[in-house]
Order: structure tokens, then C-alpha cells, then sequence
């Protein structure tokens, strides 16, 4: 019987919604039995959050003050430590679990697999290669342990309504390194909704030229209660910071609703967006090759057609 | 700090738009253009602005994969590199053996910071410097979009999903270079011909004394689910009418 372990990200105050859609991935496993484990030097509200959530057996606490900051080369050797207990280690494939897992299989002597996208079997996965352009479908030697990280995008969370045990582990045992320091993290604080998770999201591009222009962007998203993403172009001109970033080397999003402002559709972008429910495009290019995957096109020039669209949606 | 050493994968080029082959059994290769996976090139700048400041002394870059990849070891070489290793294997690698390739070099050569690209984009891993770092139990540094040497330690700036985090590391360490870490040099005429007189060193996979374990097998490649073109609509009054009927707005 496969016994997952789930790594949980959290901020230190909270759970990641990334969390619940990796239990929703592990519990997809035939007959998996699901632990959750929360490195943290205060777990006990995001135990409680992770224990809220269905399909987990248990939730595992491992309190350390050097917990505070998520780092891999101090959880991973933690991880190490309770490995033998289980057949499969997962992670969301966020860029907490991309630092985190490739170190824990390393440790272990095992490959890695990255983004799993659908379980066939408790050895056999699919997952997305040449930016989203091909699925590979995968199968792990039977004698290792499985080490994946898991494509958020392709899963809905596990809803809350359960109450998992919660234990605590004995972390202190473990040896870490102090070769690895957290000086700070600086983030744009926002109101908005999260773009990871957000129900409707709205993007701008590079014809957005300036970061005063990308107003109109915030402005619309506020107007339909969206997250505000942009294209790799757009970050790099230093319109937005690069958590806003969607696309193959930025995040792969899932939300109901996307609207591309200007933006072209390079394959980098659009495999941050298969998996949206409706995609919207505006463009003054009709050739765009965003027209090609969007279910709703509109052809102009986005510094008219957007303040319409704002004074249309009041 | 003496020695960097900088990883270059050869890739299909990031412009081209992949198919899978008719039998299912792999991507379509054959005459498709071949480049340095751009992340990889990012890396081997910051190697190369790195010695350029004085604050190393020499760049080594290193490929493990088939005999082409020499194209991809002379273009580095003529970025600026000082000299290159190939770890020749005609098989399909996965990163734990390509890190175990690596490390076997950082030791033979003591290397004091290795550069890698955050992930190759034809299998988009994004693993080989986590796991290089934990064999040799070193500090890891992802996602990184700046980097300041200090001494013997490290000030490096990561693209998180939260932000921008900023660890301080001891050397040596393995970093993973993102996009936004610099934009790489043209490389310049005068430089490919004097690439073709410095060292290219080749090995092969089998003849470095290292575990390669099973690797996982690749039972099937599968075009994806295209989304398809969707209907046009003529002005602003439309797209808000269908939003609306959608329940969208
Ligand atoms: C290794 C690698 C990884 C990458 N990863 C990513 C990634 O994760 N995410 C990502 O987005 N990109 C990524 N890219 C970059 C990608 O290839 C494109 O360069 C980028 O997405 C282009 O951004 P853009 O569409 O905003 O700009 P452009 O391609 O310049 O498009 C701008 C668009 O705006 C339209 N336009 C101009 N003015 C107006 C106007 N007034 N009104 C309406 N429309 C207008 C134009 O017609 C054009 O279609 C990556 C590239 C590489 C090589």
C-alpha cells in the first residue's frame, strides 16, 4: 500500500493552497495512506489547517527555531530522517518544492520527478516536457522511493472538513548546516487576490510600455475581483515584480478566467495558461498567436478598449 | 576565488516548436536547430562577469551528453570560457548521474563555485544543482537573479514565488542562475576562431568511476490537448455580452 508523505508550504502563519492540491494529487493514488508534515518554528495553527484537510491520516510537526525560513538545505536533511517510513515524498511544484525536492532525492540516491500532471499508477506518472509542447508518461524503478513535485495547476484542492491526529516529531536528533542564512524577503504586499490561486486573473504585456500604464491593468482586475499577472517581457522591462510573472519559467496558473492584455502568446506564456477555463485576448494584431488558443478574441488597441471594458463593467 | 565551473546543456533551441514522433517513442530531432539551453548561458555570463571583475580566475565549462554537443562546449568556449570537459554518453542521463558527472570533476579539479542554468528547457527539470549541491553537501542557491561575491561567502538575491528572498551562502556553493540574472554576450568572430585553439577535454560517462543506478524509464510522449481558436468578437459592448453570459462578470 503506497504511504505518502506530503511536505506542507507554508509563510510561517499559514498554509499554502499549494498544499491542499498536493494532498488532492496523492489522494488521486489508489489506497494511498497521506501524512503531512510541517517543518516550522511554530507549526501549531498550519497543523490544525493541514489536519482540516480530506484524505489526510496524520499531520507531523517538527519545530525547530531554524525552521523559521523554509530553507531546503535545513529542511531537507529533516526529511531524510523520516523517509524510510513511506514509498512516495511529494511537494507542490512551486519554487518552494522545485529548491526542495531534487535535494531530498539527491540525499536519498534517487531521480526526482518534476511536475506530476496525473498518477497512472503508484510508479507510472505524466508529466509536461518542452514547455507543456509534449507529455511524457513515466515510470520509476521498483525499488526507489518516489520524490515528485506536484503541478498545482492540474488539481483542485482537497476540500477541509477532516481532523486529521496531529503529533509532534523529534527534529532535534537531526544535525543541520549553517552554511545557508536567510537575510530577508522582499514582497510587494498586496490586497489583491493571489495569482496561484485566484479565480480570475488578468495580464498585461509588454505594449503595456511603462509601469504607470499597467494601472489600467490594476484597474481592470480590480473591477472583476482578479489577480494580476504579466508576461515574461513585461517583468523584464521592470513594469511588475517578478512574482507576477505566468509562464514556464514563472507560474502555471489554472484559473477559470484569463484575460491577455497585449500580450503575444509565445509558447513560454501559454504553458502557464493550458489549463484556464477561459482565455481572453486583446490584441491590435490579429495574427497574434494568442488568438489561437483564446476562446474570446477582441482586436484592438488596449489603451482604448480597456478603459471601455472598465466603464462597461461598472 | 580560483575556479568556476559552468554547466552547458545542448538543447533544441528555444524557438523551435517541438513535435512528438508518429510512433510515440521520443520528440522529433532530426534537423532541428541546437542550442546552449538559455539558462545555461545566463550562468556562464555571470561566470564570465565574475572573472572579469578579478574575483576568479578561471572558467570551465562542462557538458554532459553526446559528441555534438562540442558545438555547444566551443560556443562557451568563445563566450569566454577557459576550457571545456565533455562527459561523452550517447544515453538519456538524468540529473542525479549528471550531478554525480559533475561532482566528479569539482573534485578532481577543485572547483570553488559551481553555475548552473535553474533548468534545462527540453525536459524542464529544474534539479541538477539541488541535487549537486547535496552530494557534495554544499549550499545550494536557486532561481538566483543576482549575486555578489564576498570573500569566502555569498550574497545571492532568488526569484521566489513570494518575491525576491535574499540568503547569504559560504563558499563553495552551487548557484542556479534565472532569466533575469544578466543578459548574455554576442559571441564575436575573432572569438570562434580563437575558441578552436583552447583545450576540449573529452571523457567518457563509463570511464568516470560513478554510481548509475536505474534510471526512470520513459515508457510514452503525447502531443498535448490543444486548446482551440475560440470565436471573435468586434467591440467592447460584445465581449462584455458574452463575458456576462458566461457568468464571467
Ligand atoms: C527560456 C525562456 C523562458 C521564458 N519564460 C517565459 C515565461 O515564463 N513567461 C513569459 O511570458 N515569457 C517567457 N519567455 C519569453 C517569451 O518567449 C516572450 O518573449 C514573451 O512572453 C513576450 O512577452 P509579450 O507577449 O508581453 O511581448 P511581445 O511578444 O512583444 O508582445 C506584445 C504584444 O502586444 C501587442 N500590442 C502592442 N501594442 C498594443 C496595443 N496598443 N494594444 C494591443 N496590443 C498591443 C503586440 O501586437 C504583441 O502581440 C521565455 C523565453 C525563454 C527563452
Amino acid at each position: 500500500m503506497p504511504k505518502i508523505l506530503v511536505i506542507a508550504e507554508h509563510n510561517g502563519a499559514k498554509l499554502n493552497t499549494s498544499t491542499a492540491k498536493t494532498v488532492a494529487c496523492a489522494a488521486s493514488m489508489d489506497e494511498a495512506i497521506i501524512d503531512v508534515a510541517v517543518f516550522a518554528a511554530d507549526a501549531s495553527f498550519i497543523a490544525i489547517e493541514a489536519a482540516k484537510l480530506n484524505s489526510v491520516k496524520r499531520v507531523m510537526k517538527y519545530e525547530r527555531s531554524e525552521n523559521e525560513h523554509s530553507l531546503a538545505a535545513i529542511i531537507a536533511p529533516q526529511i531524510i530522517a523520516i523517509a524510510e517510513e513511506y514509498t512516495h515524498i511529494f511537494a507542490p511544484s512551486t519554487t518552494f518544492g522545485k529548491d526542495l525536492m531534487p535535494r531530498v532525492a539527491a540525499l536519498l540516491g534517487v531521480n526526482q520527478i518534476s511536475d506530476v500532471m496525473s498518477i497512472e499508477s503508484s510508479r507510472i506518472f505524466k508529466r509536461p516536457i518542452y514547455a507543456g509542447n509534449a507529455i511524457e508518461t513515466i515510470e520509476i524503478p521498483m525499488q526507489d522511493i518516489v520524490v515528485a513535485t506536484i503541478r498545482i495547476a492540474s488539481y483542485a484542492a482537497t476540500t477541509n472538513g477532516n481532523s486529521a491526529t496531529i503529533e509532534s516529531g523529534n527534529p532535534s536528533k537531526v544535525k543541520l548546516p549553517t552554511h545557508t542564512r536567510f537575510v530577508e524577503i522582499k514582497s510587494s504586499v498586496t490586497d489583491r487576490p493571489d495569482l496561484q490561486t485566484a479565480a480570475k486573473v488578468v495580464s498585461g504585456g509588454r505594449a503595456l510600455a511603462s509601469e504607470e500604464n499597467f494601472d489600467i491593468i490594476y484597474k481592470l482586475a480590480g473591477k472583476l475581483n482578479a489577480a494580476v499577472g504579466a508576461s515574461r517581457a513585461a517583468v523584464d522591462a521592470g513594469y511588475v515584480p517578478n512574482e507576477m510573472q505566468v509562464g514556464q519559467t514563472g507560474k502555471i496558473i489554472a484559473p477559470d478566467l484569463y484575460i491577455a492584455i497585449g500580450i503575444s502568446g509565445a509558447i513560454q506564456h501559454l504553458t502557464g495558461i493550458k489549463d484556464a477555463g477561459t482565455i481572453i485576448a486583446i490584441n491590435k494584431d490579429a495574427e497574434a498567436p494568442i488568438f489561437e488558443v483564446a476562446d474570446i478574441g477582441l482586436v484592438a488597441d488596449l489603451f482604448i478598449a480597456v478603459p471601455e471594458l472598465i466603464e462597461a463593467l461598472n | 576565488m580560483e575556479k568556476i565551473l559552468v554547466g552547458l546543456k545542448r538543447v533544441v533551441d528555444y524557438n523551435v516548436r517541438v513535435r512528438v514522433k508518429s510512433d510515440s517513442s521520443g520528440i522529433e530531432t532530426e534537423g532541428v536547430k541546437m542550442s546552449i539551453n538559455p539558462f545555461d548561458e545566463i550562468a556562464l555570463e555571470e561566470a564570465l562577469r565574475i572573472k572579469e571583475r578579478g574575483e576568479a580566475s578561471e572558467i570551465i565549462v562542462i557538458s554532459i551528453g553526446s559528441t555534438e554537443a562540442q558545438q555547444q562546449l566551443r560556443t562557451g568556449l568563445a563566450m569566454g570560457a577557459d576550457r571545456a570537459i565533455l562527459v561523452e554518453t550517447d544515453s538519456q542521463v538524468g540529473s542525479l548521474c549528471v550531478a554525480r558527472a559533475i561532482k566528479s570533476f569539482i573534485d578532481r579539479d577543485s572547483v570553488d563555485l559551481v553555475i548552473l542554468g535553474k533548468q534545462a528547457i527540453d525536459g524542464d527539470n529544474n534539479q541538477t544543482a539541488q541535487m549537486l549541491s547535496a552530494i557534495w553537501d554544499r549550499p545550494q542557491a536557486t532561481f538566483a537573479s543576482q549575486l555578489e561575491i564576498k570573500g569566502d561567502k555569498a550574497m545571492v538575491t532568488r526569484e521566489i514565488d513570494a518575491g525576491l528572498e535574499v540568503i547569504e551562502i559560504d563558499l563553495p556553493a552551487v548557484i542556479s542562475a534565472d532569466l533575469r540574472m544578466n543578459e548574455p554576450r554576442y559571441v564575436k568572430l575573432p572569438d570562434i576562431m580563437k575558441a578552436k585553439k583552447k583545450p576540449l577535454e573529452i571523457t567518457a560517462l563509463s570511464d568516470l568511476n560513478i554510481d548509475q543506478g536505474p534510471e526512470i524509464k520513459s515508457l510514452l510522449f503525447e502531443a498535448p490537448l490543444e486548446r482551440s481558436r475560440g470565436a471573435m468578437v468586434n467591440d467592447v459592448a460584445e465581449l462584455v455580452a458574452t463575458l456576462k453570459e458566461k457568468g464571467l462578470a
